[in-house]
């Protein structure tokens, strides 16, 4: 289950977007990927992802070549990217129905998921008359039925007002202890990658490059007050200036 | 950050680095009495006169309707004309053979109903839209997946498409009747062409607005490019390819009247043509208020329909 990039590089015609990427995550790990507007942060996950094609180095899964887009890496856009046109447990099921699965053996998935996302009593709502909250949620949970073996986010939280936006940290932090899935996470949001990571990476820009590794030495128990913490303040003050000093001179 | 460099410039402010001419702009914009900043950025702000305000002003919203006004006008809207040709019919202002009064068209009416010619003409006109219709669909939206979903077809398609389409259906008329006689093979061929253009570009147009990101997601959850067609792009655009449908069939059931009326054996356009010759208008009034109301159903239903289909988009 290790993710591992070696010497990624992504170039679009002459534009230089990444460049020399090494990364590896372990199985079971939270990493949270920061950086400036302008780093290549959400480029790199979709390389991750397999949307797109790296011009330079590899990306591995277990050893595995990544060639295209896959279950085995889930992806969770902002926006949620939910069918609009289907149910939330039909969106929950997406992945399940492309398996040889039984009915009911895909149904009993399909109602554990939601359960876990505290989306059972909504099953039937469409996209349209959920919150931005739940969507995120239920986009959480189609990536999660397919089991896999590390789940990426790109900004999933981006667009949520604060509240709602905590709330969905703390679900995503429980998730991730609930299912021991690996997860890869890419925000602009300092505050949040320490709260939820256990090493946070930082890209530089002009290209996007690897700039910076912190280890986030906070306890494994992280309620939100856990961000009055003088432990907490040092730690995001140590990524906050890594990922100013590492902004676009453009 | 060189933000305040409009308002200083011209006083020697220009010197300042930006950045702290910035910094002084934020904390004047912080601090409730103004002096600093004021001095900083309004240097003629003092003498301006205030700004104007217009009097008049837009509804953004518009006013709602009560129900029964609503009504009220939709019923106006059919009984005004209405009673303007009872008042013109009955005042003999206007000879009978050029404007037949409301009752002769009812007369005409229940004549044809009776004698089982209407039924006949309208299932020979609905059969011909049926088989025209049907088949540019089936031509059509194929053809527009294409189209909508790989640059190849885009292009492949487009030009000749697109060119096609300015073309007046009605004009192939006589060609199709020197190449399919005058049976109905011409008269198919005619709703074929009017239609399958417009109806492609329109679905292609639907395909396309399909967001990407749902493609991409429905790949990140295993689906194959077959899959992402079935899943995902067809659902999404089905509403507007109904859309499209519903505005293709109102431009099929006017061609159907056309072709009937320049060679056919039957259907409401060839009664419409006897009628002529033997200046029956009242015949006339009676089979073009059928069409309205035949054409006034296909739109329901196809809206129904759509309603149906798409009811998960907002």
């Amino acid at each position: 289950m290790t993710l591992a990039l070696r010497d990624v590089g992504k170039e679009y015609g002459r534009l230089r977007v990444l460049d020399g990427i090494d990364l590896t995550v372990a199985p079971g790990e939270f990493v949270c990927i920061v950086g400036a507007s302008g780093s290549g942060k959400s480029t790199l996950l979709s390389l991750i992802a397999g949307l797109a094609p790296a011009t330079r180095g590899t990306v591995t899964l277990d050893g595995e070549p990544v060639t295209g887009p896959g279950p085995e890496r889930g992806l969770v856009f902002q926006s949620g990217a939910l069918f609009p046109f289907l149910t939330v447990a039909e969106n929950v099921a997406f992945g399940l129905r492309l398996l040889p699965l039984p009915r009911a053996d895909r149904a009993a998935r399909v109602e554990w998921y939601l359960r876990e996302v505290g989306l059972l009593p909504l099953a039937g709502a469409l996209p349209k008359e959920l919150s931005g909250g739940q969507r995120q949620r239920v986009a959480i949970a189609r990536a999660l039925a397919c089991e896999p073996s590390v789940l990426l986010l790109d900004e999933p939280f981006g667009a949520l007002d604060v509240q709602t936006k905590e709330d969905m940290q703390l679900f995503l932090r429980q998730v991730w202890l609930d299912t021991g899935t690996t997860v890869l996470m890419v925000t602009h949001d300092v505050e949040e990658a320490v709260l939820l990571a256990q090493r946070v990476i930082v890209l530089g820009c002009d290209p996007g490059r690897v700039a910076a590794e912190v280890p986030v030495t906070l306890p494994a128990e992280r309620p939100l007050e856990i961000k009055r913490t003088a432990g907490f303040h040092a730690l995001r003050s140590t990524v906050e200036d890594l990922v100013r000093a590492n902004m676009s001179t453009r | 950050m060189t933000g305040g460099r409009g308002h200083g410039g011209g006083h020697g402010r220009g010197l300042l680095p930006g950045r702290v001419q910035f910094a002084a702009h934020l904390a004047g914009a912080l601090t409730p009495a103004r002096p600093p900043a004021a001095a900083a950025t309004g240097a003629g702000r003092e003498g301006w006169a205030p700004l104007p305000r217009r009097a008049v002003r837009a509804r953004p919203s518009g006013r709602g309707l009560p129900g029964r006004a609503k009504w009220a006008l939709r019923a106006a809207s059919l009984l005004v004309p209405l009673a303007a040709w009872l008042v013109i019919g009955g005042a003999q202002l206007v000879e009978e053979t050029f404007l037949p009064s409301p009752a002769a068209v009812w007369a005409a009416f229940t004549e044809m109903l009776a004698d089982g010619r209407l039924v006949s003409d309208t299932l020979a006109s609905l059969g011909r839209v049926g088989a025209g219709f049907g088949l540019a669909v089936l031509i059509s939206v194929p053809l527009g997946f294409v189209m909508g979903m790989s640059a190849a077809g885009q292009a492949l398609f487009e030009p000749g498409v697109g060119l096609l389409r300015y073309m007046p259906a009605s004009a192939f008329i006589p060609l199709l009747i020197i190449w399919l006689g005058l049976g109905e093979a011409s008269k198919v061929a005619i709703l074929v062409i009017g239609v399958v253009f417009f109806n492609t570009l329109m679905t292609a147009d639907v395909v396309r607005k399909v967001p990407g990101e749902l493609r991409q997601a429905a790949a990140t959850l295993g689906a194959t490019s077959g899959e992402i067609v079935r899943k995902v792009v067809w659902p999404h655009a089905l509403p507007g390819i109904l859309d499209a449908m519903r505005v293709n069939a109102a431009a099929a059931w006017n061609l159907v009247v056309v072709a009937e009326l320049v060679a056919a054996e039957s259907g409401l356009g060839y009664r419409i043509v006897r009628a002529q010759r033997f200046l029956q208008t009242d015949t006339i009034f009676a089979v073009l208020v059928v069409i309205g109301l035949i054409g006034l159903c296909i739109d329901v239903l196809l809206r129904v329909l759509r309603d149906r289909v798409g009811r998960w988009s907002a």
